[in-house]
């Protein structure tokens, strides 16, 4: 702030403040003077038939208004308020935040600084990691893939072994750090109408879904010159790639007929944002420790 | 001694017609505020009523039209109704203004149907309390100069030599809104309905909260305490207590209220000195704030007896309780490290709510069954029983409203910060979701209380009006009050 408008603020503030003191005290005075007996007295004005008398002001009631403006003077002495002035005390709004961040820093050091080097398989072992990794879960990812990790119509159920980018502790890693970035292209315009409702036949055929098996059949050869390229020739998706496999009935834009042709007709874009400007180090592997042993419940149960 | 009362001549012939008007759509437009407000706190506890016919019926689209419509429908026409009849009758003269006058309640009419449209339809400028997009903002501010013409020729042409306290009030209210309204919706139009803000980021946050708190403190509070400065003497009979502490509290209210916006946003991108600024006029704030509640309270000293025969006396004592209670919240709330934990919770919505039902809507049902009777020269009216009714409707709905938000916006500002000892948030958000169901569902309970009061009064008032045999004094407030 220039020095001009720190001196407006200042000056306006002040100004503000001396009025009220001002009309305060004077009209206070001329209570004391002039109302001998107040309750017998009004002030002459009549207002289509209302009249008013001048009590005195109320004692607690200005003791009050004083108290305030006294707390206040402090404050604004003590604390930024006055323009550029920065007070005594020398707060300021971001250097609290840096000192928490710093106390909780060494906090939880204490509680987390251990898993930093410790692999995730390790991890996962712990109860209590697993504890703390389900709840920064439940702060920062169950709003899209539901509070048991369950997933939900566009993002990836986490508790199956089905894994669009791969499941092992690296590549969840590298999922949480960098984010995805999922894409199916349109192949209404490449293949046509006709090609999409064949190829979706053929997508229902591969998870032993009810179709049409003369449709299908025409399908299977749109699919083997053109989504191979991403989804393989056995349709089983690749990692690399994010291209999911297309045999395991387990679908994250839904298996009817319509939503499948819709899907290769406009194509489907998607995204998980990064999470490494957002979460520490040790709690995004507090989190990976948690997904992965959420993927491998059955394997534990058995 | 000197009187101000007009010294010859007969009464005037005041202008009644506009203040009927006014009166009427204050308990049409009341009902479809305050239903609309009933509808989305159903949609709060159970979201499918959102999929009553999307996506005209979603909360996002309904939530501004409830508040527009119980701030400026209802209230702005229980302002225009009070302040046209304040101040003729107590400059004892009748409205200036000739057209301007059907102008305003016309103009008034069209800028709040024009709102029950377009809101619904998604046309917003996204500024709370200023959503209406700016073709409606351009008649919005031609309608608020001829308020303003009407009001203050009418001031000017005065038979009083003095101005009553209710009147400062009422013309503090007509000039900072009229600032505020045009200041905050500055913007540039781009198509009929899509216009973009002149502010941006923290500016732009600054200039509506500045706006927003004075929405409050200027249209719900300084008006209201003009209309509250002339029914409270007038239905108790006696004189106000003290023409000093008007004079200190007026004063002190208008000029801090405007600094106080800034407690909106604690803990915002907002620098730390305007910030504090913020919270200190505020807490100063209380005192004047609390000056009102004391000159209308003190007033009814001895005759508080009138209270036990009097539903509409009653109405008016309350609001000024609630109205002292929520001014005392509202200080404490913009201490920052109370804020820390009130921000963003149902706290805050009920600490609007305890203003809006307790004070605004309670002063203004006072007024109004004071008023009818008299515009309509009826005795009294029709059912003084089914205003008890209303009373008690209204005020253990005001009670649930508030209680059950107190109860919700604190469980969910501690939720919300609780850690765990390995430094992990406690709870998820929808974990406090669940918790404030209950809460949500009581909430729904006390609005609907509100709103049955408020169809009990429309048909008070329908009866009181239409009824044959209830006609007597040609203006029965002209001996109401004793000589002290």
């Amino acid at each position: 702030m220039s020095t001009f408008w720190s001196l407006w603020v200042i000056v306006l503030t002040l100004a503000n403040l001396a009025l009220i003191i001002w009309v305060l005290f004077a009209n206070r005075k001329v209570a004391v003077d002039d109302q001998t007996l107040p309750e017998n007295k009004t002030t002459g004005h009549v207002y289509d038939g209302i009249e008013e008398y001048d009590n005195p002001l109320p004692k607690w009631w200005f003791m009050l208004f004083i108290a305030t403006l006294v707390f206040s003077a402090a404050y604004l002495v003590i604390y930024p308020g006055m323009g550029n002035f920065k007070g005594l005390a020398d707060w300021t709004s971001v250097g609290a935040l840096e000192t928490s961040e710093a106390k909780a820093q060494v906090q939880f050091d204490e509680t987390f600084g251990k898993y930093r080097d410790m692999p995730i398989e390790d991890i996962a072992q712990s109860r209590e990691a697993l504890k703390m990794g389900s709840r920064i879960f439940a702060n920062n990812c169950a709003v899209c893939h539901g509070a048991d990790g369950g997933g939900n119509f566009g993002f990836p159920d986490l508790t199956d072994n089905a894994w669009l980018y791969g499941g092992t502790p690296e590549k969840i890693l590298e999922t949480l750090y960098n984010g995805r970035q999922g894409v199916m292209p349109p192949q209404g315009p490449v293949i046509g109408e006709e090609g999409v409702k064949n190829t979706a036949e053929y997508v229902l055929s591969l998870n032993g879904l009810e179709h049409d098996a003369a449709m299908a059949a025409q399908g299977q050869k749109v699919f083997n010159t053109v989504c191979m390229a991403c989804h393989g020739l056995d349709a089983k998706g690749n990692q690399i790639l994010g291209a999911p496999n297309l045999t395991d009935d387990i679908w994250l834009y839904g298996s009817s007929r319509e939503q499948i042709q819709h899907t290769i007709r406009g194509g489907r874009s998607n995204q998980m944002p990064a999470q490494k400007d957002k979460l520490r180090d040790d709690k995004i592997r507090l989190v990976a420790a948690y997904v992965y042993s959420l993927s491998r419940q059955d394997e534990e149960q058995q | 001694m000197t009187t101000t009362v007009a010294k010859t001549g007969p009464v005037p012939d005041y202008d009644y017609d506009i203040v009927r008007q006014f009166t009427i759509m204050s308990v049409v437009w009341g009902i479809f505020g305050m239903g609309m407000g009933v509808l989305i706190a159903a949609q709060l506890a159970w979201p499918q009523l959102n999929d009553l016919w999307q996506p005209f019926s979603h909360f996002g689209r309904l939530r501004p039209l409830h508040t527009n419509a119980v701030i400026f429908a209802f209230g702005g026409s229980v302002l225009f109704a009070t302040s046209y009849y304040v101040v003729q009758r107590t400059c004892q003269v009748r409205l200036w203004g000739g057209w301007l006058i059907p102008f305003t309640f016309w103009g008034w009419q069209v800028v709040i149907v024009a709102a029950a449209i377009t809101l619904p339809m998604g046309f917003t400028t996204t500024k709370e309390y200023a959503e209406l997009e700016w073709p409606i903002d351009i008649l919005v501010t031609l309608v608020w100069i001829a308020y303003a013409l009407v009001f203050f020729g009418t001031i000017m042409r005065r038979r009083t030599s003095h101005i009553y306290v209710a009147n400062w009030f009422f013309g503090a209210y007509v000039v900072t809104v009229a600032v505020l309204y045009v200041v905050n919706n500055l913007e540039i139009p781009v198509a009929p309905f899509k216009s973009y803000s002149i502010y941006s980021g923290t500016k732009d946050a600054m200039i509506q909260w500045w706006y927003g708190h004075n929405a409050v403190g200027f249209f719900l509070t300084a008006a209201f305490l003009g209309l509250m400065y002339y029914f409270v003497p007038k239905q108790a009979g006696r004189p106000i207590y003290s023409y000093q502490l008007s004079i200190i509290h007026f004063w002190a209210l208008i000029s801090l209220y405007v600094w106080a916006g800034g407690h909106h946003l604690h803990y915002s991108a907002l620098p730390d000195w305007a910030q504090s600024l913020g919270m200190v006029m505020s807490l100063i704030l209380l005192a004047p704030s609390w000056g009102g509640m004391i000159n209308g309270i003190m007033t009814l000293s001895g005759a508080w007896h009138k209270l036990r025969t009097d539903p509409t006396l009653r109405f008016l004592v309350v609001s000024l309780s609630f109205y002292g209670m929520s001014t005392f919240e509202g200080p404490m709330m913009s201490i920052k490290t109370v804020n820390a934990l009130s921000h963003n919770t149902d706290w805050t919505i009920g600490h609007v709510h305890s203003g809006a039902l307790g004070w605004v809507a309670m002063i203004s049902i006072g007024a109004l069954y004071h008023l009818v009777p008299v515009l309509w020269k009826r005795r009294e009216m029709f059912s003084v029983k089914l205003i008890n009714a209303h009373f008690w409707l209204a005020t253990v709905g005001t009670v649930l409203y508030i209680a059950a938000m107190w109860v919700n916006g604190i469980t969910q500002g501690l939720m919300w910060r609780a850690f765990n000892v390995d430094g992990t948030l406690t709870y998820s958000f929808v974990e406090s979701v669940v918790a404030s169901h209950p809460g949500y569902i009581v909430r729904l309970i006390g609005g609907a209380m509100f709103l049955l009061g408020m169809l009990l009064m429309a048909y008070n008032v329908y009866r009181t009006i239409t009824e044959k045999v209830n006609d007597a004094r040609s203006d029965n407030t002209v001996h109401a009050v004793p000589v002290a």
